[in-house]
């Protein structure tokens, strides 16, 4: 393979990592949880995707339903497991999370069974591009995950809502000073966290069409790996975190240490753990009295 | 019928009580003190009226309504605000943006691009730093921003958290000033100062907290006549 497709689909792998990575950070950074259940997220979108295409119907209503039903869950899930422990301590929060996890897995196991599910949303085919051949859904997965980021920058920068979930990122007490109803705005981070995740779900099995009720778990985990380089909390850190591993992960893939590529990234974790324990774009918060 | 009437509150925190049953009351147009020690319950008082951290018994009433369990968002939209102890300005948000965010319960765009044209007229360098990171200004900007950020929603009670903490005594008078001026356009004040002398001497009425109880009242002058207040509070 030619560097130049390496690092195209390297970019675009990237682009799924990030909008995943936006999920964790997001909600990181304004219900100041970890969402362990963000990752399976990913795997109800790529089951409702499955789901709607076995009825014969259009890709793009699939993708809109899959999107719909991303939302809803996250805006569920947030609604019954985490809002009745808003104030409880951050581990009874964090092992419900990972109870949700297993509960959408679980639900997941029972209703499609635990035997992977192969389907082709559509065939892209290949361009040439720079000499290199390359599949014109990494080519989309770039282009539409990128619009996707700069319209959520765009929203969290320009808007109200988005300057509210900022503001409660910093302060959710002087937030509310101003008038901002927190829970609101908690839930409408976890609806876009989770049409994200609908996405990165989407551009993952258009890279590997099939699915698994664990089908979220790697991609989640490497995702929650991008946030924490990136800098947990911040969304510009996610990104950059997440179009790094992509890159990272591509290139050893292409090399013959591939075997080793998951290990090398959680390895680059620690390092930069250890140089910047903040992360990339990550601030020291100041404690406050 | 007094603006906010206080009756009995008590707050805990975990088994500590830290407000044991506290009533006072502020009328439209005046300015009402609180003042007291460190760690006498004025800054808990002060977010328990304002919805912040909740009260174990006693009513808090504003406009005669019962808002006693009514949460923060919507106090604000009722015309309450607070500018909170540490001036709390999103530190990584501009000025211009933080202004907004004071007006985050209002709707009318023309009324909110007119209120910041009188709040830079109020506060001159915060229309010469707008487009400045908050957390770059001084900490005597940063209590101009807190206060113009709680007008933004053109609250009828404002309720100030120490506001003169931490600032150069030139700074200290210039707040004062400000709070006097806002008093006379109409605004009612809630304060919570350790600035004994500077704060009564602008108030209508005062009281003293200790321990979390009122110990004492009067109007700002009786106040700085007395023997208890000069002894504790003024070190004469």
């Amino acid at each position: 393979m030619s560097f130049m497709s390496i690092l195209i689909d390297g970019l675009s792998l990237g682009a799924v990592y990030a909008l995943i990575a936006l999920g964790y950070t997001m909600v990181y950074g304004i219900a100041k949880m970890l969402n362990f259940a963000h990752g399976d997220i990913i795997m109800v979108g790529a089951y409702a995707i499955y789901s709607i295409l076995m009825l014969h119907v259009h890709p793009f209503i699939a993708i809109g339903v899959s999107v719909v039903v991303c939302t809803v869950t996250g805006i569920l899930v947030e609604k019954l497991a985490y809002k009745p422990l808003r104030g409880a301590s951050p581990l009874a929060v964090l092992i419900t999370a990972i109870g949700v996890s297993n509960l959408l897995q679980g639900v997941a196991q029972l209703v499609y069974g635990s035997t992977s599910r192969s389907f082709t949303i559509y065939d892209f085919g290949t361009v040439k591009v720079f000499g290199a051949e390359i599949g014109v859904g990494t080519i989309l997965t770039l282009i539409v995950g990128a619009v996707i980021m700069a319209a959520l920058q765009i929203f969290v920068m320009k808007t109200k809502t988005g300057r509210a979930m900022l503001a409660v990122s910093e302060d959710s007490g002087a937030a509310k000073l101003m008038g901002v109803n927190v829970d609101k705005i908690i839930m409408i981070t976890f609806a876009i966290g989770s049409a994200l995740a609908a996405f990165a779900s989407l551009f993952y099995i258009i890279r590997i069409p099939s699915t698994t009720p664990t089908l979220g778990s790697m991609p989640g985990i490497k995702a929650f790996v991008a946030a924490v380089i990136g800098g947990i909390g911040s969304i510009p850190g996610a990104m950059i975190g997440g179009i790094l591993l992509g890159i990272i992960e591509q290139i050893c893939k292409n090399t013959p240490i591939a075997s080793y590529t998951t290990a090398i990234e959680f390895a680059l974790l620690i390092l930069i753990l250890l140089v910047r324990p903040v992360g990339l774009l990550g601030k020291r918060r100041r404690e406050k009295v | 019928m007094a603006l906010l009437e206080v009756k009995d509150l008590e707050v805990y925190y975990g088994v500590i009580q830290a407000l044991k049953g506290i009533s006072f009351e502020v009328n439209e147009g005046e300015i009402v003190t609180l003042i007291g020690a460190n760690g006498a319950g004025k800054t808990t008082t002060m977010q328990s009226v304002i919805g912040l951290i909740p009260s174990k018994a006693g009513t808090v009433s504003y406009e005669g309504k019962n808002i006693t369990h009514v949460p923060c968002h919507k106090l604000v939209k009722l015309g309450m605000a607070q500018v909170p102890e540490g001036r709390r300005v999103f530190q990584e948000l501009t000025v211009y943006d933080n202004l907004l965010m004071g007006a985050y319960t209002q709707t009318d765009k023309k009324l909110i691009k007119e209120t910041i044209e009188r709040i830079y007229e109020r506060f001159p360098r915060l229309k010469e730093r707008k487009n400045q990171i908050a957390g770059t200004l001084s900490g005597g900007e940063q209590q101009m921003l807190a206060m113009g950020r709680a007008l933004m929603c053109r609250p009828k009670l404002i309720m100030l958290d120490e506001p003169s903490m931490g600032l150069s005594p030139l700074l200290v008078d210039e707040v004062f000033t400000i709070i006097k001026d806002l008093n006379a356009e109409g605004t009612t004040v809630l304060l919570v100062e350790q600035n004994a002398g500077k704060s009564l001497a602008i108030s209508d009425r005062a009281y003293v907290l200790e321990n979390g109880k009122i110990v004492l009242s009067g109007t700002g002058e009786e106040l700085l006549q007395s023997d208890k207040v000069k002894k504790a509070y003024l070190g004469e």
